[in-house]
């Protein structure tokens, strides 16, 4: 039986209107940078640069701080929480006017399936200032004390895999408590939180309560250690999480981060294996494995091996590779070449530690950063693929014989973001979440995101919530 | 031309009642007069009788499955909804509020910008109810043991007699926003500013049948609805005393929940009570074990 062959189908890049260049924006403007440097933002896809960004110095932060400072004393925290509230209304009302600019931007920029930002990054952006803008006037039903206080400037660093997703993460609980920011977007993907600076020039919101600042590592450094902050939110690698915990480890601020994980993805004997194998797709293949709480180590109950692995091929067999923009795309591009890097070697790693490596037939496009969905077989848990974030689409394959030994793999990780578990029967799911030491605990069910619902790891994965009435703590004074 | 102009007679709207999200006039035919604050004639609203509000109840039950299985986002950007649509015809409301309660403009748009912040308020409720009212509860044994709020289902409301917009709003939102529908009767006296209300509620993605509005004669329908075997709820707190112990008696008849509060200050910062009044509580056990 042939495949069925698919038209291409691209989303139109004309709803998004790019300039050549960016300045930071500082205090409700676009301002250039002091020292005048600047960098090239890419199309992972096709390695076509889309903009050029300004990378700000620490002076630049300074002035980012201060602004923030200014908005909180004499705006922000001043005003009623009823009247934050409406802001925050605005800002979740122009994401979803925008919405489909802000996917398309976003797949250029990051290399995303459309699919993906069109349905899931997006609509969870407006609906996370949606969720948070209520809350900025129940602050005090929200069980933190009568009159919770903000804590006052934040400076927040993100990651690249969810470029505005977690710039929501990060703004809109903030601005709901009373905080003002300081945002760095990551290097590879500042665009969208560019937009993201002409929504609030939109939304009219006070000049100085957001301020994004784009760069690279060090930009990120002068701001988590300028003096000027209260509040440091981190979202990236565990190495740098530790880095920040180190630098901040002295100082009264408060801090939180989301780092990386190993996620054990649990598939019992009596699981639906249909539904089981595409969760595990999603678990690892979603967002090409960018995702700190991907699944990436899939642990099948050895009498279901055969099975699960025969149907896990054929299913990969299936998934299309290639340009981000076209809704038929389930697998985009990597997003930088350094990550490609990464996986690369990582992968090659796991073939010579004897791990069998097999990918389905799949061709990559020639410009751009690409890597094809990739299953280890034979993974013991010494393997560097089981112990290391890959944050690639690459599945190292586990197993195991009873809930116990499931449990027992499953928390063999420094790591404690995430979890997923696939049976028929509920009670077993529930023994097994009691067990996991793990932030966030899928049950048939994968890679489900909502902002009513707490985010965050355990153990080296970091600390604190983002999302629901327990996000609100990183940003008050409790 | 100008003077063709100066004579131009206005277009007066008919006041009609607010069911299924449909605007019938009263199935009895009767109309009342309602009086603007100088005595002169206002309009004629519809006279709801036993058969209106009963219409309107059928109404709220119809409407009542998909509202209250709607997610909790849905309806906080539903009622967000009515907030931006109220904002756009202010101008409107605070005449109408003005020529009803016969206050002086900066009074009036305080109610109304009241009102318009009340329906963002309540938005801002409908996924966070859950999160304040809910809980888990370590039961000693092992099981997984949890407890969430329920809307109770159709909600009768008698609203407050002297605020007619922002009043009338108060006791209508708390209980729409946790998934229970409506029948509001309006204020007897000011009628016509929660009638306009009604046509706001018509274009703002509220589905008919939620929220209802009757106009008409408190003593006369109040019974009706306090004493009818499918309406969960009612809110007293408006209706004179000597009635309300009448009509709290027949709510007991199903052990309707019962709301009697004292006196408000509509302007205030509400409390939760009217929207804890309207849920119920559900608690699941289910074993863990291998």
């Amino acid at each position: 039986m042939g495949k069925f062959e698919y038209a291409p189908a691209p989303e139109s890049r004309a709803v998004v209107s790019l300039r050549e260049s960016y300045g930071l924006f500082i205090g409700g403007e676009f301002t250039p940078g002091v020292d005048g440097r600047a960098f090239k933002t890419i199309s992972p896809a096709t390695e076509e640069v889309l903009a050029e960004v300004t990378e700000a110095g620490p002076a630049d932060v300074d002035r980012a701080v201060t602004a923030a400072r200014k908005a909180y004393e004499h705006t922000w925290a001043l005003m009623p929480g009823t009247e934050r509230a409406k802001y925050l209304f605005r800002i979740a009302r122009i994401v979803q006017e925008r919405a489909r600019e802000l996917a398309v931007l976003e797949s250029l920029d990051n290399g995303k399936p459309i699919r993906e930002s069109r349905d899931v990054d997006i609509p969870l952006v407006a609906a996370h200032f949606f969720y948070y803008a209520g809350w900025a006037d129940k602050l005090e039903h929200a069980g933190f004390g009568p009159a919770p206080r903000p804590l006052g400037v934040a400076g927040q660093v993100i990651p690249w895999n969810f470029p505005l997703l977690m710039l929501a993460w990060k703004i809109a609980p903030a601005l709901a408590c009373g905080n003002t920011v300081v945002l760095k977007p990551a290097e590879t993907t500042p665009l969208t939180a560019l937009a993201f600076a002409e929504i609030c020039q939109q939304a009219d919101l006070p000049p100085g309560v957001v301020n994004i600042v784009t760069g690279a590592g060090e930009t990120g450094r002068a701001l988590v250690t300028h003096p000027g902050i209260d509040k440091v939110a981190f979202t990236g690698s565990t190495e740098v999480g530790k880095e920040i915990a180190r630098a901040c480890a002295t100082s009264r601020k408060k801090v939180t981060l989301e780092l990386g994980g190993k996620a054990a993805n649990i598939v019992f004997e009596d699981a639906p294996v249909d539904q089981a194998v595409e969760g595990i797709v999603n678990g690892i293949f979603f967002n090409q494995g960018h995702v700190c709480c991907a699944g990436s180590r899939l642990l099948v109950q050895e009498s279901a091996y055969d099975e699960v692995l025969a149907s896990l091929r054929r299913r990969l067999g299936t998934l299309r590779l290639g340009d981000p923009l076209d809704k038929n795309t389930d697998v985009g591009a990597i997003n930088s070449a350094a990550q490609l890097a990464k996986i690369r070697e990582l992968s090659q790693v796991g073939e010579e530690e004897g791990a069998q490596r097999w990918s389905p037939p799949c061709e990559l496009p020639v410009k751009g950063f690409w890597f094809p969905p990739t299953v280890f077989t034979g993974v013991s848990q010494a393997h560097r693929i089981a112990r290391e974030e890959i944050f690639g689409p690459v599945l190292s394959v586990l197993t195991f014989r009873t809930p116990a030994e499931a449990v027992e793999k499953a928390n063999n990780t420094p790591y404690g973001l995430s979890a997923g578990i696939w049976t028929e029967k509920g009670s077993l799911i529930l023994w097994m979440a009691a067990r996991l030491r793990a932030g966030v605990v899928w049950a048939n069910t994968f890679n489900k995101f909502d902002p009513t619902s707490p985010f965050g790891g355990y153990k080296e994965s970091g600390y604190g919530r983002e999302g629901g009435r327990h996000g609100l703590e990183a940003y008050l004074d409790v | 031309m100008s003077e063709l102009a100066a004579a131009r007679i206005a277009v007066r709207k008919t006041y009609k009642l607010y069911i299924g999200g449909a605007f019938p006039r009263s199935e009895s035919g009767r109309s009342y007069l309602v009086t603007d604050h100088k005595g002169g004639f206002a309009a004629n609203a519809a006279m709801a009788s036993r058969k209106d509000a009963r219409d309107a109840v059928a109404a709220a039950r119809k409407a009542f499955g998909g509202w209250s299985a709607a997610t909790a986002y849905n309806r906080g950007q539903v009622l967000y909804r009515v907030a931006e649509l109220l904002e756009g015809r202010r101008a409107q409301f605070v005449a109408e509020v003005r020529a009803a309660e016969g206050l002086g403009p900066r009074r009036a748009e305080a109610l109304v910008d009241a009102a318009i912040d009340r329906w963002v308020w309540y938005a801002g409720w409908a996924d966070k109810i859950a999160q304040v009212r809910g809980a888990t509860n370590p039961v000693a044994g092992p099981y997984f043991n949890f407890s969430l709020p329920e809307p109770t289902g159709v909600v009768a409301v008698i609203a407050p007699e002297a605020s007619s917009l922002l009043g009338f709003v108060s006791v209508v939102a708390p209980a729409v926003v946790s998934g229970n529908t409506v029948v509001a009767l309006a204020s007897e006296r000011f009628p016509l500013p929660a009638v306009t209300l009604s046509e706001v509620l018509a274009t703002s993605d509220v589905p008919g049948g939620v929220i209802n509005v009757l106009t008409g004669r408190t003593a006369e329908i109040a019974p009706w609805l306090a004493s009818h075997m499918d309406v969960n709820a009612i809110d007293l707190s408006a209706a004179p005393d000597a009635l309300a112990d009448d009509l709290a008696v027949a709510a007991a008849e199903n052990l309707k929940r019962v709301v009697r509060l004292g006196d408000e200050d509509w302007a205030l910062p509400p409390g939760l009570e009217r929207m804890l009044a309207y849920l119920e509580t559900k608690t699941v056990w289910h074993p863990a074990g291998t």
